[in-house]
């Protein structure tokens, strides 16, 4: 065996344990703690904390916020990538940054500018309060604050996707006789389905885990407003520390389920 | 059906894609589009399926204006270079899309993809997909796509261009005589000129976004009206100002009137026929074709100094454009 070999096989060791051992003190040390702090005081005692009437309303809240963003940002998604990709119009450079600022703003700064447009003060309060229509401190502000911290994740799939499989089956099938909306449900959307759907479990996980929007405008109303995260903090500031270990570790499955979802769709993205 | 293209113009930005282009195509007529790339055939070719919109001109299909119809309406079957075929559909699905979204009945589709299957020789493809087919076979199925239809006008784009040499000349050959079957009026781009010779009844060449001849193989080979087609098509020689083609010139031991002195480089026999290559005077390499019992007749060997002489030359304008008299 030549020495060169030998070298770039230490090499490779070194750099495969390096990052095992990164990714263990980050991720999986803190979920392994969340996992054996829920169950310290036994099965039924994590039990109990999970099924108060105040934490499974706020899993109610979070599944249904979800439920809401999810469909809401994945067509949208899917229209912003076609007009993106496969349209010319002006302020098109502008739409295309816009799409991202999701991703770059704090979440924090999301949920305050909803209370500039939408608080007693704000550009719609007035309006709003006179026709006695509640935004703030109820569901429809965190719907939209969580609307919009999940909404890149479905077009940013979807455009690379679209990019890549050109326009040409788009105009076979034009020549064949396919009007815009045959075109677009028989060829483009199966095309791009993986990509739309690992968008959608994207958003999903976005959304699910959201708190710092959602924190600044749902005002927190126990049993009413507050979500799943929410009521981790709540319950954390209240000295429940098991029932706030208990949601968490509900919280954490979800997202391994969404990574698992992740993988499995991903890899038939790329076998597509 | 035939075609009418008359006084086309189409820019993309700056470049100048078709220049006042006029072209008509026979109904039943099997055409070639020949020339260089970025010398405006593709451009013309989509812009005859509806897939690009000219700037000027109009469009007629079967004496019709089609110059404001989508391609959804012109009913034309299109073949591109690179199949474009649904990936996420079988060969069966590829082929009856044209007849599925005109809602045809369901047992008449299934009768004629059978039918098209079997003329383009892909029985047992049926159930395979895209990614499961060699380029050959992918492009013989988007040929069943695209003429499932019964389109008026069949457009294929380098239809052979991404295959291989061998599967090339056997596609070549089947699209003539699917051609004689099938009878549907067709028009191909190609810049290989052997392929467009090798297929078409007639060719239109282009060249710089103009049309520079349109004809019959041998007219072009024998009467080219340009400079650009005497170069394009067929080999040629410049001999001075002269053109000349391989199998038109004269070769001999000794000096005549009109006759320059050259070296012999290589001979290369092959089949019937044999090629010399010559070295002139200046440098200037030329090309001569005939037959090897010509060859053996006159003993001519590499390194012998010989005297060439055209039989016909063909002399251009400064336009590239050739006077009446001058091919005489």
């Amino acid at each position: 065996m030549r020495p060169a070999t030998l070298g770039s096989r230490t090499r490779r060791h070194v750099l495969r344990w390096t990052a095992l051992a990164y990714l263990l003190a980050i991720l999986v040390g803190p979920l392994a703690m969340v996992f054996w702090r829920t169950f310290e005081n036994g099965y039924d005692a994590a039990w109990s904390a999970l099924t108060t009437p105040e934490t499974v309303q706020a899993f109610k809240l979070t599944l249904l916020i979800t439920a809401i963003a999810v469909p809401l940002n994945t067509v949208f998604g899917v229209v912003c990538a076609l007009a993106i990709v496969r349209r010319d119009f002006p302020g098109k450079g502008l739409l295309n940054a816009f799409v991202d600022l999701p991703l770059a703003l704090s979440p924090v700064v999301v949920g305050l500018s909803l209370f500039l447009l939408y608080g007693r003060e704000g550009w719609f309060g007035g309006w709003l309060e006179e026709h006695d229509i509640q935004v703030l401190f109820a569901l429809p502000a965190m719907v939209l604050a969580t609307v919009f911290v999940s909404l890149p994740f479905v077009c940013r799939e979807v455009v690379p996707t679209l990019r890549e499989i050109g326009d040409e089956q788009e105009q076979a099938a034009r020549t064949l006789g396919a009007s815009g909306w045959q075109t677009l449900r028989r060829i483009t959307l199966p095309a791009i389905r993986w990509a739309i759907v690992y968008g959608v479990v994207l958003t999903t996980a976005r959304c699910l885990g959201e708190y710092g929007a959602v924190a600044v405008v749902s005002g927190r109303i126990q049993g009413q407003t507050e979500t799943a995260t929410l009521r981790v903090e709540e319950r954390y500031d209240s000295f429940d520390v098991q029932g706030a270990y208990a949601i968490s570790l509900v919280l954490a499955l979800l997202a391994v389920l969404v990574l698992i979802a992740m993988t499995v769709f991903q890899r038939k993205e790329e076998t597509a | 059906m035939s075609i009418v293209i008359r006084n086309v113009s189409k820019r993309f930005g700056d470049f100048v894609a078709l220049d006042d282009v006029s072209l008509e195509v026979e109904g039943g007529s099997l055409t070639a589009l020949l020339g260089p790339s970025g010398s405006g055939k593709s451009t013309l070719l989509r812009i005859i399926a509806g897939l690009e919109w000219p700037d000027q001109g109009e469009v007629e299909l079967s004496g019709e204006d089609a110059t404001a119809l989508t391609p959804q309406k012109r009913n034309v079957g299109f073949v591109f270079q690179h199949y474009a075929a649904f990936k996420h559909m079988n060969v069966r699905e590829n082929i009856a899309f044209g007849l599925k979204v005109r809602k045809r009945p369901r047992a008449e589709i299934h009768e004629r993809v059978d039918r098209l299957l079997q003329l383009v020789q892909l029985e047992a493809f049926g159930h395979r997909y895209p990614a499961q087919l060699s380029g050959g076979q992918r492009q013989r199925m988007a040929l069943a796509r695209a003429l499932a239809p019964e389109p008026q006008v069949l457009l294929l784009d380098e239809p052979f261009g991404a295959l291989d040499a061998r599967v090339r000349a056997e596609l070549r050959e089947w699209l003539r005589r699917l051609h004689d079957e099938v009878h549907v009026t067709t028009i191909f781009v190609t810049h290989d000129q052997a392929e467009a010779m090798d297929v078409a009844s007639q060719i239109a060449v282009m060249n710089h976004a103009r049309i520079e001849q349109v004809g019959s193989p041998t007219e072009l080979y024998d009467e080219p009206a340009t400079e650009f087609v005497m170069s394009f098509v067929g080999e040629a020689n410049r001999l001075g100002s002269a053109w000349v083609r391989p199998h038109e010139l004269d070769v001999a031991h000794q000096p005549t009137e009109d006759a320059v002195e050259a070296l012999i480089e290589r001979i290369t026999p092959y089949g019937f026929d044999a090629r010399i290559e010559l070295a002139l005077g200046g440098g200037e390499a030329v090309t001569v074709q005939m037959t090897r019992e010509r060859l053996e007749l006159l003993e001519l060997e590499r390194g012998q100094i010989v005297w060439v002489r055209p039989d016909r030359e063909r002399v251009f304008d400064e336009r590239g454009r050739a006077p009446a008299a001058a091919t005489a």
